[in-house]
């Protein structure tokens, strides 16, 4: 089939992502090492790029014989993982300058990794989909193993890598058997081919069970998240940022494409397992990180909890539920990049520490800082008027709508027990006396996202009207 | 009626004391005497203006007054909708009344951190008085769960020893018991589409299958809040280590909150629920008030006797609401509004003596009427409206829910009453310790009477306790269109139910 105008039209962000990190990639060979900043700040403003040519102009449907499809909800989650890699970016900078890895590889490994997920998110084929995951995997497991002359972070790195590897044979699995019996691999034919007899068919929900622990374990949720606190831990910081934010929401958009796209006929089969993966993630994610001494661990749990949080709003299966998730994914970006900027911050001696214990005295010090750090966490605490709470309100509100009482009760409940360990990191900044004071936070772009981040939850809090209506418009993707 | 929003004037003048606060830029002894008169004067403005309030309330009307309303998030259909009636008008004044009365106590009390500290009570007004204004339950709920965090970094802040151990009890148990609510409002969103309160009233009309359920999620919030045994113990640890200015917002505003709660909305909401749970209401109502009257009598600690008795005279207003007669419910409110002025009142008096010695400790004291002649009639006078001394405040607000308790159950009204006598016997024994006896401690030798700032603290709450014991109607009367609003929605609730029973 030839492949029409419309289809390089409508692909053209990733395009363009793709030639200008190939351009980007010769000029770095040639230059060599002393391109790094260059390269750097061209990958930031083309990553920004792609995300406005998603929608100036904004076409959708669908393209190359189907594989590839676009609407507002892979818009949008396309634009939210495109701006957090652009941002980690500059983030990294002073981190790998310290550590004395600051090669242009990096930022060209973001922009591929972020190529893989928007294929993976604007995926529409099982194969295109698998393609896509690989690409963004492969780059993922390289930068996780950065700093690679430290044990912790090639580790990290092996691990993500051996644990990774499994869960997309898993996937491979999964989509072999939905292919056998199904007679293909594009979602409208395993979605017809369900709706004509063969969802009753064991083939079929074993294939979707494996599927989903594919999927589960690319957004770490229980049970599939062990490697979490580990590679998070091991990684170079901004690395975990990384991770915390763009792959995980590309992931989940990935997660409802196929549970909400082909496998809707099952929704039956599949609630059940996602509020069973919901509701551990929630309960885990908060009683693990209690004790958690290690703040990079710390957000590790806290991100497996969030994770559970938004599988609640797509275990309703409503439109309710998926305005929720991408409400809740925007918070959870911004929240989450500005907590990693103050960890990038932590400096004693101009040593890099990642202790909560490190950040006593923090409110006496750097009343600014610590004053942001505050807002973010009673932000992720879910506590009103601050945007989290709104975040987890809206999630609330459709696990309630499509009566999913008992998950809902569990999750406050969770939410209460989780907020003990956000606490703590405030106790430390305003309660305990300050051991060492740590560095002067210095101004740069970590301090800059930090106040970003903070202010803008702020705004959010106020005022959540105009990012209900961007999830709300995104939602209706799903639901046209 | 004025058209200016006054409400929300009210609610968010703090908060530009608190903006103040926040840029004001300086040396240290500069930037500190410029928070604390930004705070005061922020906080008598904003007590004037609520007094504009109560002199435009028309007493007259049952309904709400000041109405104003926005959209605010449409797509969810949750408004900014305030207002107030008779019953919330007093809550906002009691509100307003102590924030300044906090600020000007601490004045000397809290040397560290003057700023941040400001701020924190600043933003903790406006989230105390958007409360009790907030006519729709998502902003209510807003308001309600704001209030933790300001009163967590005040514990956990300027707090006694245990403080970090105080703070985080309070902030979870109170976490714990809203975040049930929380999912009851949304249950509520979704049978009416709107979270707006007098919509609710209207058209909310659920099986008692239902009702059961909500009232125990509204229950479960305020229960913990207001507090009831079983579920007090974060008071006494809470008060204990709060500095005084937070032990008075704590005791005066935020265990109201409760017996506010269950009057705007488990009472409103779910009248079915409310008569079922009427006894479980009076079973730990009245083993409150006589477990905890018998624990204050054994305290060494004199916060910690102040708060036992708040929770002893807090089972007095959940009886008398949950009564559901015109004496009682505004027996309760009454009650609820004395105890805002005179436990303040106690715990500022604790404040005096604790600024100049540093312990709480009742054995540490002892003849402090040699000295200090002044403070000896404050706490005397006080220590009689904590009682029930007819004349004072305390007074009418007992008096009222006995009354109306005793039309509906005589056995829980005898039972209430035995905590006048331990009560009685808790605050005279506890002033006696003090006051009485001979000066022989050396540490006290040299103590100093009240000095001016600290009599003018107490002489406002002097005067309104004297007022709201010999002349309540001035209290009763705004009120009553409201409360009577309120008996004859529920009884006419439960009559409809009954005959829908009935008839099957």
């Amino acid at each position: 089939m030839p492949i029409g105008l419309e289809s390089w039209t409508l692909a053209r962000p990733e395009i363009f992502l793709a030639a200008v990190t190939a351009l980007l990639l010769v000029y770095g060979v040639l230059r060599g090492e002393g391109s790094a900043p260059f390269i750097a700040a061209a990958t930031t403003v083309a990553l920004l790029a792609a995300a406005i040519l998603i929608f100036v102009p904004y076409r959708e449907g669908t393209a190359f014989a189907s594989l590839f499809v676009v609407d507002r909800l892979t818009a949008t989650m396309k634009a939210l993982t495109l701006v957090g890699a652009a941002i980690i970016i500059p983030m990294s900078r002073t981190y790998f300058e310290r550590v004395m890895v600051w090669r242009f590889e990096y930022p060209l490994l973001v922009a591929l990794s972020a190529l893989g997920m928007m294929l993976m998110i604007s995926a529409n084929d099982l194969m295109s989909l698998y393609v896509g995951l690989e690409l963004q995997s492969l780059a993922l497991y390289v930068i996780a193993a950065f700093q690679r002359d430290t044990l912790r972070s090639t580790e990290a790195g092996v691990k993500y890598f051996v644990l990774g590897s499994v869960a997309s044979g898993m996937l491979l699995f999964g989509a072999s058997l939905i292919y056998g019996f199904c007679g293909g691999t594009a979602f409208v034919q395993i979605s017809r081919a369900l709706l004509d007899g063969k969802a009753g068919e064991l083939g079929t929900v074993i294939g979707l069970v494996f599927v989903v622990a594919g999927l589960a374990f690319k957004i770490a949720a229980v049970p599939f998240h062990m490697w979490t606190p580990d590679v998070y831990e091991g990684a170079p910081t901004p690395v975990t940022a990384f991770f915390a934010i763009s792959p995980k929401i590309a992931a989940i958009s990935l997660t409802v494409s196929v549970l909400m796209g082909p496998f809707k006929p099952l929704f039956a089969e599949w609630q059940q397992i996602i509020v069973v993966v919901s509701v551990l993630s929630m309960a885990l994610g908060a009683f693990a990180a209690l004790r958690q001494p290690n703040i990079k661990r710390l957000m590790a749990y806290s991100s497996i909890s969030n994770v559970g949080y938004i599988l609640l709003g797509v275990a309703s299966g409503t439109e309710k539920g998926i305005q929720s998730m991408v409400f809740y994914l925007a918070v959870y970006m911004v929240m989450t990049l500005g907590a990693f900027a103050i960890i990038l911050l932590m400096k004693r001696r101009d040593i890099m520490v990642e202790n909560v214990s490190d950040l006593a005295g923090l409110g006496r010090t750097q009343p600014m800082m610590a004053f942001a750090m505050l807002i973010l966490m009673f932000s992720l605490a879910g506590i009103p008027p601050l945007a989290g709470f709104w975040a987890k309100l809206y999630i609330f509100m459709a696990a309630i709508e499509a009566k999913l009482f008992w998950p809902a009760v569990l999750g406050v409940l969770a939410s209460v027990v989780a907020s003990y360990y956000y606490l703590r990191i405030v106790r430390a900044m305003y309660f305990d006396e300050p051991a060492e004071a740590l560095d002067r936070m210095t101004f740069g772009a970590n301090r800059a996202v930090a106040l970003a981040a903070a202010f803008l939850v702020a705004i959010f809090s106020l005022a959540p009207q105009p990012l209900s209506a961007v999830a709300a418009a995104a939602a209706k993707g799903l639901f046209p | 009626m004025s058209s200016w929003p006054i409400l929300s004037l009210v609610t968010f003048l703090p908060l530009v004391g608190a903006l103040f606060c926040l840029v004001v830029n300086g040396p240290k002894e500069a930037v500190d005497r410029n928070c604390r008169s930004a705070a005061l004067i922020t906080s008598l403005v904003t007590f004037l203006l609520s007094l504009v309030l109560w002199a435009q309330f028309d007493p007259a009307k049952a309904g709400f007054q000041f109405e104003e309303k926005l959209a605010w998030i449409p797509s969810l259909n949750i408004g900014y909708h305030m207002g107030i009636d008779g019953i919330s008008l007093f809550f906002v004044l009691l509100s307003t009344l102590l924030t300044p009365i906090c600020v000007l106590s601490s004045w000397e009390a809290v040397q560290t951190h003057v700023k941040e500290y400001m701020i924190a009570f600043l933003v903790l007004e406006t989230f105390m008085v958007g409360m009790f204004c907030a006519l729709d339950l998502a902003l209510f709920y807003v308001f309600f769960e704001g209030v933790l965090i300001p009163m967590f970094l005040i514990i956990g802040v300027w707090g006694g020893k245990r403080r970090v151990y105080a703070a985080f009890k309070f902030f979870l148990y109170t976490l714990l018991g809203s975040v049930l609510m929380l999912l009851a409002i949304i249950a509520i969103y979704w049978q009416i589409g709107t979270t707006d309160l007098p919509t609710a009233f209207e058209k909310l009309n659920l099986p008692f299958q239902w009702q059961f359920w909500l009232w125990l999620a509204f229950f479960a919030s305020f229960a913990v809040k207001i507090p009831m045994w079983p579920v007090h113990t974060w008071l006494p640890d809470a008060h204990v280590e709060a500095p005084t200015a937070g032990s008075v917002i704590l005791a005066a505003i935020l265990l109201k909150m409760g017996g506010y709660g269950f009057i705007r909305f488990s009472v409103t909401l779910m009248p079915e629920a409310t008569q079922y749970f009427a006894p479980l209401i009076f079973g730990l109502s009245v083993v409150a008030i006589i477990y905890t009257s018998l624990v204050a009598l054994v305290q060494e600690d004199m916060k910690k006797l102040i708060a036992y008795s708040s929770i002893a005279h807090m089972g007095f207003v959940t009886i008398g609401i949950y009564v559901m007669n015109m004496q009682a419910v505004q027996g309760s409110i009454f009650q609820m509004l004395s105890h805002g002025i005179v436990s303040a009142a106690l715990f500022l008096c604790v404040g005096v003596i604790y600024d100049r010695m540093h312990t709480r400790e009742i054995a540490a004291y002892g003849g402090l009427v040699h000295r200090m002649p002044r403070y000896a009639f404050v706490f005397l006078f006080f220590t009689l409206a904590s009682v029930g001394l007819p004349g004072l405040s305390g007074f009418v607000g007992e008096f009222l829910v006995i009354l109306g308790t005793f039309k509906a159950n005589t056995w829980v009204a005898f039972l209430a009453t035995t905590a006048l006598i331990t009560g009685a016997a808790y605050a005279l024994w506890l002033y006696r310790k003090i006051i009485f006896g001979e000066l022989t401690k050396d540490s006290l030798k040299a103590i100093l009477d009240m000095n001016r700032r600290e009599i003018a603290v107490f002489l406002p709450l002097v005067l309104i306790t004297l007022w709201m014991g010999v002349y309540p109607a001035s209290f009763l009367e705004p009120m009553a269109p409201a409360v009577d609003k309120l008996i004859g929605d529920y009884n006419a609730a439960i009559k409809l139910a009954q005959t829908a029973s009935a008839k099957p």
